[in-house]
């Protein structure tokens, strides 16, 4: 067993892991609708390869990886599309984005599958693409593209490869269950992500509150001819976090604003590990995922394998809530989730769990007091940052020293706030502080951008005018000489006779028509604004108006005249 | 029912300023029987009148700030600063010192500067040396301690004796019948005697001085309980303790008739409460537990020569104050190195 | 007597001397930065509006570096406003309100079917966000668009609307925590609840 390191600060909250470990994972119900959101996973959204009326099967791909950051989706179960488009999607704004909907039939009916039993013979680039198509995205935090992982560059030499199965939020213990029931998947997949990277040694990073799991893990290593250790870490929050993680197990820092790959380093989540296990051996996309549901809103808590695009509400109901006790809703652990305030939000790949609470359990937050500077965050922040500071200039909107005191360090695991006697919501100083300056950033290429567009469209009419002047001294000179010519030659007036100079002739009406009809508009408009304001020369608006009315009159005659409707 | 839409995390421990607030005032509980125990009531009729007039000055102050009452006061910093300067100052010194003490402590050094949080000097500390500039008669006279000299013990005031020299200054007479000089005090107007005959030849030193000893061992069990509740971290009180220990048995071991035992440093006079009480004040200090180390050192050597060169007897409040000044800028330069960075920021520079 | 002009003496050689270093230093380290206008120019939107009455950003940034006043931009708002104040090292003043106000970002939209395809509107566009030709329909390419308004006024049968950007998943903002105004009546900041992401 290797040596375990520390890191920094972290917590101890209550672990509330007990109550939904009492029974085995257990299959959710299919729901009548699934509401499968385009983009569930880091980087570019989906492209629907599917239309509104088109009959899917199980396991069918819906939607298209759009660039290299991106990931496929694929049908849960059977049945029709009835619609594209927002629809609500766990995200912290609480905000629509666009979801296929798929009305089930019931019959779960799998399409053909393509399963790979000798992926050691195949061609990497081969496998790494099935996994693609597939689907495949961490299902730990974030939601990164797994073949991203898995296909590094050639200047990317991998040493060791992590495997994250600390799973330090309180609550959560959809892993746990992962692994003491399926410890067997959790290792074949393993051992494919090996073949991949061809790691020197794999670490399996697991805290020590999950006995039953590293004891089926171990029982399942001794059959594995790989070199991996199980790492117990002592329990403590945010052990899990993939930075905090290699830190403990490696004793090596990931440098700032690089990732874990830069220092030979990669990280997968063990939910990650079956689901490659899955595609690998049984064809199946990711169209399901284990999701502990708990809190002390609902009567059973634990478990489910659940559909992707599975309503909260299906599950809720399964789990026999009881909607009176039910206080705050929170997709993920209680340190990291997102809040929802809608039951029609449904399980994406990164649901790992689904907090049911009563007003005990979270109550809401006191209202925050001065910060007096104990300096209780700073003990506790993984990231070693000064959480105080950060808050301090945060609400001084003084972002410039938020960035300097390495405000983009901050993991937001919210070990700063848990402790802050003060009750200060220093998490979502930070959010806003962060969204702030990536605004700021923003617009500021936009205006660069905008600034070289400019400029180059003045260069553009100069050049132009230019040319235009280069021309115009041409022209004359030609005219003048074709002046000459033309005195000699007569020409005979033509007559408009065909259709489609017809139907010229009828555009160029509707547009006269409706030039003239502006041009009034806007006299009128500015008439108004004339007596409005009491200025002078009412009466020769006035008079224009009576002009233009006519005109636009004439205009719209003629062109009625010529054939065209009335509108 | 509505489900609420909140920012993460959601849930925080059962902590709040209030009981970090408590916790102090019960840890000063020790120091409050020693100083009754060897000093009579006067602590406590300071006490009684400290936090009436903190109570009364806060809630003025928050009235004209226009903030909350109910909320604002119940965070209990007022007492705890209220406590601490009723400790501090002459269990027999007249009412009006406690009364001018809190309004600059609470209305000057809190209130002006923002309120709890924004305060860079400890407000206690400030009334403190406020009190003993503007009044070193008063705030200097500490009756003698209830203790064995020669053969009898030293006599206390009474209840009514007490109120009646806090309350009553026309009886300020009588006090004299109780007073006596500090050992400090002793000690720094040995005139061209030897340490060691001055040691013999005052009673208020060899005999007086374990009362001192008690009251210190009082704050110390005070101070080790918070740290042991997790309220305060060692570094400070700790580096303060060991800088003052370490210059004075230099110099006492370089030249024994000049200068005082190092136990009697860390005995006498405010040391312990000002290592445990006034150095761990987490506003007006250093934050890292790098700069609180810093912030300690400072303090005991500011302790010691203020002590032994400075006019004044004791010398805590003044290295406070001066260390508080100097707080902004040891956490500048005490900044811990950030996770995946190679240095903490500051010694890079590049900001104000 | 004689110490006093002692003392003269002695401060007027060292105020020289410092005087000569000073001077040395000025020249000799001179911090060659960007000339004041790029710095300016770099601060303001590029809406390239013309609001500020100048016929773009950069002219505007050549009149603020002569002296003009540093209010006058509504489409960079305040927070331009206060750059500017820090980089000149002047004040900050409210937006002048005679040139407009500052209003929330929007992009132009042409109502496809009714443009005729003029070409006014690409002719007025200062950042060559529009496309089509003669006689087709119009379009805006959003991302390129800076809301500029310049090409409203000139298309003859008004079918370009300047709508607000739409709050996606994607550019939505953490808002601040907000207080709770029954604690805290006069200044901001302190004491806050947490309530600020209700939608
Ligand atoms: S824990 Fe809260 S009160 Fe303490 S220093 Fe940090 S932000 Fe301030
Ligand atoms: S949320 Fe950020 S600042 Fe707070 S403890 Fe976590 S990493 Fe540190
Ligand atoms: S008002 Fe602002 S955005 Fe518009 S042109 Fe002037 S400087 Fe540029
Ligand atoms: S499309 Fe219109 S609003 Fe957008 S930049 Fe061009 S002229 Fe301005």
């Amino acid at each position: 067993m290797s040596r375990i390191f520390s890191f920094h600060g972290g917590i101890h909250p209550p672990e509330n892991k007990k109550q939904s470990l009492g029974a085995d994972i257990r299959l959710a119900p299919i729901p009548t609708q699934l509401i499968l959101p385009l983009q569930q996973h880091i980087g570019k959204a989906a492209l629907p390869c599917v239309t509104i009326g088109e009959r899917v099967l199980k396991g069918q791909k819906i939607a298209e990886a759009n660039g290299r950051i991106s990931s496929s989706l694929h049908a849960p179960s059977s049945g029709i599309v009835t619609y594209i488009g927002p629809q609500p999607v766990p995200h912290a704004s609480g905000l629509e984005s666009d979801c296929i909907v798929i009305d089930t039939d019931g019959l779960d009916e799998w399409t053909a599958l393509s399963p790979i039993l000798d992926y050691q013979s195949m061609n990497k680039m081969d496998l790494i693409n099935h996994i693609r198509d597939l689907g495949i995205a961490g299902l730990g935090g974030a939601g990164f593209p797994t073949d991203v992982k898995l296909h590094l560059g050639d200047d990317h030499i991998v040493n060791t490869l992590i495997i994250n199965a600390a799973e330090c939020e309180p609550y959560i213990t959809a892993d746990d269950a992962l692994m003491r029931e399926r410890s067997d998947e959790v290792l074949a997949g393993i051992e494919i992500i090996a073949h991949l990277l061809k790691p020197s040694h794999i670490l399996i990073g697991i805290e020590d509150n999950k006995p039953q799991a590293i004891k089926a893990l171990d029982h399942a290593l001794r059959t594995s001819t790989l070199n991996i250790d199980i790492c117990v870490v002592p329990t403590k929050y945010p052990s899990g976090g993939e930075k905090q993680l290699i830190q403990l197990l490696t004793g090596i820092e990931v440098p700032s604003g690089s990732i874990p790959a830069d220092i030979g380093i990669v990280c997968q989540n063990v939910g990650t590990t079956a689901a490659i296990y899955r595609a690998i051996f049984k064809g199946e996309p990711l169209i399901s995922r284990v999701v502990t549901l708990t809190g002390y809103a609902l009567g059973h808590r634990q478990n489910y394998e659940a559909l992707i695009g599975t309503p909260f509400t299906t599950l809720l109901e399964a789990a026999e809530v009881n909607r009176k006790a039910l206080f705050r809703l929170v997709m993920g652990g209680p340190m990291m989730g997102i809040s929802v305030n809608d039951e029609r939000i449904p399980v994406i790949k990164t649901t790992n769990c689904i907090i049911a609470a009563t007003k005990d359990e979270m109550p809401p937050a006191q209202p925050a007091q001065p910060c007096i500077r104990c300096g209780m965050c700073e003990q506790v922040c993984p990231a070693s940052l000064l959480p105080q500071q950060l808050f301090w200039f945060a609400q001084g909107r003084e972002f410039e020293k938020a960035k300097h005191h390495n405000l983009f360090d901050c993991i937001e695991c919210g070990a700063c706030a848990y402790v802050c006697p003060s009750n200060i919501p220093l998490v979502q100083h930070y959010r806003f502080a962060k969204s702030e300056i990536r605004t700021e950033e923003f617009e500021q290429q936009k205006a660069s951008h905008a600034r070289i567009r400019f400029e180059a469209r003045q260069a553009r009419l100069e050049r132009e005018a230019a040319e235009k002047e280069l021309r115009r001294k041409e022209r004359a000179e030609a005219a003048a000489k074709q002046q000459a010519e033309r005195k000699l030659a007569e020409a005979a007036p033509k007559e408009v006779s065909t259709d489609e100079e017809k139907a010229t002739q009828l555009k160029q009406l509707k547009t006269a028509a409706s030039v003239a009809r502006t041009k009034l508009k806007k006299a009128n408009d500015a008439l108004k604004n004339a007596r409005e304001k009491g200025l002078e020369g009412i009466d020769k608006l006035e008079a224009t108006i009576l002009l233009l009315e006519q005109k636009a009159n004439e205009a719209q005659q003629a062109w009625i005249d010529a054939g065209g409707e009335q509108n | 029912m509505a489900l609420i839409h909140l920012s993460s995390p959601h849930v925080s421990k059962a902590n709040s300023t209030a009981r970090v607030m408590r916790l102090v005032l019960l840890a000063t509980l020790p120091a409050v029987l020693a100083l009754t125990f060897f000093f009579g009531w006067g602590s406590l009729i300071q006490i009684f009148l400290a936090c009436t007039f903190a109570l009364i000055f806060e809630a003025c102050a928050l009235y004209l700030r226009q903030r909350s009452l109910r909320f604002f006061l119940s965070d209990g910093s007022a007492l705890v600063t209220a406590l601490l300067l009723a400790l501090a100052i002459p269990p027999m010194a007249p009412w009006w010192i406690t009364a001018v003490g809190m309004f600059s402590a609470i209305v000057i050094a809190k209130h002006l500067y923002g309120g709890l949080g924004q305060n860079p000097f400890n407000p206690a500390m400030v009334a403190y040396a406020l009190l003993l500039i503007s009044f070193p008669v008063e705030m200097t006279q500490w009756n003698a301690p209830f203790v064995l000299i020669g053969d009898s013990w030293q006599a206390l005031p009474s209840l009514s004796q007490t109120l009646a020299i806090i309350f009553n200054s026309s009886q300020a007479l009588a006090l004299d019948a109780y007073t006596g000089a500090t050992p400090l005090e002793v000690l720094k107007h040995k005139g061209s005697l030897t340490t060691e005959e001055i040691w013999r030849s005052s009673d208020v030193l060899n005999q007086g001085v374990f009362a001192w000893y008690g009251v210190s061992a009082a704050w110390l069990m005070g101070g080790i309980f918070l740290i042991y509740r997790k309220i305060m971290t060692w570094h400070a009180p700790l580096s303060m303790l060991v800088t003052l220990f370490i210059l004075a048995s230099l110099f006492y071991g370089g030249d024994p008739s000049n200068f005082a035992d190092p136990f009697v440093h860390l005995g006498v006079g405010a040391t312990m409460m000002g290592a445990f009480f006034i150095a761990t004040d987490p506003v007006s200090g250093a934050t890292s537990n790098k700069g609180k180390v810093v912030f300690g050192i400072g303090l005991g050597i500011l302790i010691y020569v203020i002590r032994t060169w400075g006019n004044y007897p004791d010398a805590v409040a003044f290295a406070v104050l001066l260390m508080n000044l100097s707080a902004p800028f040891i956490d500048q330069y005490t900044q811990p190195r950030s996770y995946g960075h190679k240095h903490s920021s500051p010694t890079r520079g590049g900001h104000r | 007597m004689s110490s006093i002009l002692i003392a003269i003496v002695v401060l007027l050689v060292l105020a020289s001397v410092f005087g000569i270093i000073l001077g040395f230093a000025a020249v000799r380290f001179r911090v060659e930065g960007d000339p004041i206008v790029e710095q300016i120019d770099a601060l303001l939107p590029q809406t390239q509006c013309g609001q500020c009455g100048y016929p773009g950003c950069k002219p505007y940034a050549q009149a603020i570096a002569d002296g003009d006043a540093i209010n006058k931009c509504p489409p960079g708002g305040q927070s331009t406003i206060d750059a500017l104040a820090d980089l000149l090292d002047v004040d900050a003043i409210p937006l002048d309100a005679e040139h407009g106000e500052e209003k929330p970002k929007t992009v132009a939209y042409i109502r496809e079917d009714e443009c005729i395809g003029c070409t006014k509107c690409i002719q007025a566009c200062p950042v060559d966000a529009i496309l089509g030709a003669a006689k087709q329909m119009h379009t805006v390419i959003v991302s390129e668009c800076t809301g500029c308004d310049l090409c409203v006024e000139p298309c003859p049968v008004d079918c370009i609307d300047m709508i607000p950007l739409p709050v996606t998943p994607a550019n939505w903002k953490w808002p601040a925590p907000v207080s709770d105004p029954s604690l805290i009546l006069t200044d901001r900041g302190r004491g806050q609840l947490l309530q600020g992401a209700s939608q």
